[in-house]
């Protein structure tokens, strides 16, 4: 072994014979079973991405009702158009559960929630009000649209 | 002695090999900003959800209406400059953590952060546009 990254792997054990430090496996396959804390952790960081590439739609909404009125139109058809609407109610889905698990990682930063049942218990909650806040804001944006 | 066991050959000392490879002490600040940029989307996203539902339908004349008060263009500029920051800092530890090549990790962090200084001027300058 020559490579100095890989030596840091290396080190001796009790009886001083060199031995390649064991590795956790990888997060993904079988070594885990699915549970809902990776779980909501994942997908904390998948709408986060989506959200990103939500907010270049947002950036297009905002740069064509700033060109005019026919590019506004344009953009306001798109997204009234049923392929629109899904990606507005994924995001919107998006945004409430990044929001909601983002209150469960401000609290674990303050050091607070991490007990297992607590964190299970608030795991749920995030989902179901993702879900729930999802169909109140849809619901209100049929009936005002 | 077990025929797997590795043998190391390099010169170089245990404490040697080790240095250099600790933190960059400059991730607190990174750190920090995420979560003071989160706080502040806490506020300002529900007020962006309020804010969509008022403009749903709505024509561009409501919208600069809208984006005209000088409340709602403070609010929305805040909004824009809180989420891309948060969204920066974001998509970099994404890219941190599974871009394994060290050129493609800096070309592509350097990437996302050009198309984010470019989307958010785009959307500050539009902001400021139908505001004024």
């Amino acid at each position: 072994m020559k490579d100095v990254r890989e030596a840091l792997f290396v080190a001796r054990n009790t009886q001083g014979q060199l031995v390649r430090r064991p590795l956790s496996p990888f997060m993904l396959g079988s070594a885990y079973r699915a549970q809902i804390s990776s779980g909501t952790s994942i997908v904390h960081r998948i709408t986060g991405c989506a959200l990103s590439a939500g907010t270049l739609l947002l950036t297009l909404w905002l740069v064509c009702a700033a060109a005019g009125d026919s590019a506004f139109s344009v953009i306001q058809a798109f997204l009234a158009s049923w392929i629109g609407i899904l990606i507005l109610i994924g995001f919107t889905a998006a945004l409430f559960y990044h929001t909601i698990n983002g209150l469960r990682h401000l609290a674990w930063d303050a050091g607070r929630g991490f007990e297992l049942p607590t964190m299970h218990r608030t795991g749920w909650l995030a989902i179901g009000g993702t879900v729930v806040a999802t169909v109140v804001f849809w619901v209100i944006a049929f009936l005002v649209w | 002695m077990d025929k797997d066991a590795p043998s190391l050959h390099i010169m170089r000392s245990q404490l040697g090999r080790a240095r250099g490879l600790g933190a960059a002490k400059s991730g607190l600040g990174h750190w920090w900003a995420q979560r003071v940029t989160a706080v502040a989307l806490l506020p300002l996203s529900l007020y962006f959800v309020v804010s969509v539902l008022m403009l749903a339908g709505a024509d561009r004349a409501a919208m600069a209406a809208y984006l005209g008060e000088p409340w709602n263009t403070v609010l929305f500029l805040l909004l824009i400059v809180a989420l891309f920051y948060h969204l920066s800092l974001g998509l970099q530890v994404v890219l941190e953590d599974y871009v394994s090549n060290e050129a493609t990790r800096l070309a592509s962090i350097l990437g996302v952060k050009g198309l984010i200084w470019f989307c958010a001027l785009a959307c500050i300058v539009s902001v400021l546009k139908l505001a004024f």
